[in-house]
């Protein structure tokens, strides 16, 4: 080891912005995670690629003969399979991205200590929060294109431009994830992880998931209509008949302004979710 | 021979403190460390000692004080000061997902540190840490002391300047202990910082040039270990055992031998200039020890007429 000089211990700090929390350097966080998967992990991997593929068996053929056809978005007539596989899509986006960037996280936080050893070296939070957020990314784009190829071999896409369901997916992944790291930022117990789950599980199933939101009296329309999910379910739906909207652009804008809003909420909040 | 400006200290805490809610883990302490110097921090556990550690990788949010490393707030520079800084925490926290030569190069990535560089170094770490034949295994193969051994080879991979070692032995056997302590001198004496915290007083005693007692928080003293215990306790010590019901009853019977007593629920310490000289003292006054011991005094010593209590509970 060469010698180290008293010279050596004088540094000049940099007066880059956020240069307290961010070092540039996220690609060496998913370096780590893309290797650490290849060593284990897979059976988790693949049973998450399964969840919407099992539902849309079972829901899509199983109850769909029993529905018959539907009213698509462009007024159309599809199959009822074809109704709820883009809603399915989207849940799958949503639970990825939320498992991601809260359990995930508060475990290797709290319990794996793995951050903690990220954190001793030049990575900052923000280092970690974007290289996590861009795995659990991967990981959505990874399952959307595969539920995309299911959907295929199905028979329920119709056209080309159905395949941009793949980008929404993970436009859609990137708005919960990104919040939902801001909120584990909050949590301190298991218990409060818990709520997240009760948050879900009802937006899972009463977002137009599974029927049109013309069934709810007004209000609550207007409530189901302010949450995430059911702009993903709408986005998505739009783009498999390829039918577009109005409300498309605002489907897109209220992900795009998640995002951002979440994103800020997570930079605000690292020190308190890393440096404690 | 020209004289040079007095380096500025590597590393200056003043007034620093750290509350959680009530709780004061660290209260207000201040030290400075000049290049080079190794460092100690000797205290019993939940002292304060770790959170201070973390407050100097800037880790850990300080309520109150200053805090400068290599002239830098590490809250405001994590991670430039993290880029020289090495650390061993008080536990592994090696990546289990990864293999053992795998650890090495993605915490070096982590320094942004390129391949070219990583791959010998981490082969090098390897050879130091006597694991290269453990390079493809799977961390939770190891056992404690070569986890041990493998976060402190990961610490070195950025060539770091001030090496932060948190109970860096806790764990370990005696000889891999000593050999670890060769490697930390050898550190030294190319010229790194070393701080360490420790409730072992033969490790402070062997490792640092100066070192802080801390208890609750606060600095109890300060100096060089010898310096500590020629201050605060006498050159050599007589242990006395009776039997653990006579120890405390027997202490009156041993007024004025020595400078100072210290009955505890096992032994009798007598503080004494010459222990031999004590003992027959005692053994004159009709009293027969079951066990007798002269000794040295030590850090212990020290911390215990400092706190009234032992460092290892």
């Amino acid at each position: 080891m060469s010698r180290v000089a008293a010279g050596d211990y004088v540094l000049s700090g940099s007066t880059r912005p956020l240069a307290a929390l961010y070092s540039r350097n996220a690609k060496a966080v998913i370096a780590r995670g893309l290797l650490a998967t290849r060593s284990s992990n897979w059976l988790i991997m693949v049973s998450g690629f399964f969840e919407p593929v099992l539902y849309l068996v079972s829901m899509g053929v199983g109850l769909g003969a029993l529905v018959g056809t539907v009213e698509g978005p462009g007024g159309q007539e599809i199959s009822y399979a074809a109704y709820i596989a883009p809603a399915l899509l989207a849940v799958s986006a949503m639970n990825g991205a939320v498992y991601d960037s809260t359990w995930n996280v508060f475990f290797k936080m709290n319990f794996a200590k793995l951050y903690q050893g990220m954190l001793y070296t030049s990575l900052g939070p923000l280092d970690v929060a974007i290289g996590e957020i861009f795995l659990a990314l991967l990981r959505g784009a990874l399952y959307a294109t595969g539920f995309t190829v299911v959907m295929a071999l199905m028979g329920l896409l119709t056209t080309p431009v159905a395949l941009l369901v793949i980008p929404a997916s993970v436009l859609i992944a990137f708005g919960f994830a990104s919040f939902g790291m801001g909120i584990t930022s909050f949590m301190k117990t298991f218990q409060q992880m818990e709520w997240i789950n009760f948050v879900m599980l009802p937006m899972f199933l009463f977002s137009a998931t599974f029927y049109p939101l013309g069934v709810y009296p007004q209000g609550i329309q207007w409530f189901i209509q302010a949450l995430p999910l059911w702009h993903g379910v709408e986005l998505l739906r739009q783009i498999t008949v390829a039918t577009f909207t109005p409300a498309t652009t605002i489907h897109l804008g209220y992900f795009l302004a998640m995002i951002a809003v979440g994103m800020l909420l997570t930079t605000l909040r690292l020190r308190k979710l890393f440096l404690r | 021979m020209p004289t040079t400006p007095p380096a500025p200290p590597v590393i200056s805490a003043h007034r620093l403190s750290k509350h959680y809610g009530d709780f004061r883990a660290v209260d207000g302490i201040s030290f400075d460390v000049p290049a080079g110097e190794s460092f100690g921090l000797l205290g019993p556990n939940g002292a304060g000692k770790s959170t201070t550690m973390r407050m100097i990788g800037g880790v850990s949010q300080r309520t109150s004080g200053q805090l400068t490393i290599m002239g830098l707030d590490p809250q405001e520079h994590g991670p430039e000061v993290r880029a020289h800084l090495g650390v061993v925490p008080q536990q592994d926290n090696l990546d289990e997902e990864l293999r053992v030569r795998d650890n090495l190069l993605v915490y070096g990535r982590y320094f942004g540190l390129p391949m070219s560089y990583l791959r010998p170094k981490a082969d090098e770490l390897l050879e130091f840490a006597q694991l290269t034949d453990k390079a493809g295994a799977k961390v939770d193969a190891l056992s404690g002391g070569m986890k041990r051994r493998l976060t402190i080879a990961r610490s070195l991979i950025n060539e770091p300047r001030i090496l932060l070692l948190d109970e860096p032995t806790t764990g370990l056997d005696p000889q891999a202990r000593h050999i670890l302590w060769d490697r930390l001198f050898r550190l030294k004496e190319s010229g790194v910082t070393l701080i360490l915290t420790t409730h072992y007083m033969d490790e402070a005693e062997q490792l640092c040039d100066r070192l802080v007692v801390v208890d609750k928080g606060r600095i109890m003293a300060e100096g060089a270990p010898a310096q500590l215990i020629r201050e605060h306790s006498t050159r050599e010590v007589l242990e006395l055992r009776f039997g653990s019901e006579r120890n405390t009853t027997v202490a009156g019977e041993l007024q004025g031998i020595g400078e100072r007593l210290e009955p505890l629920p096992d032994r009798v310490l007598i503080y004494a200039r010459d222990g031999e000289a004590a003992l027959e003292q005692v053994v004159s006054r009709g009293l027969r020890p079951l066990t007798s011991l002269v000794r040295r005094s030590s850090l212990e010593d020290v911390f215990l007429r400092l706190t009234g209590r032992s460092l290892v509970d």
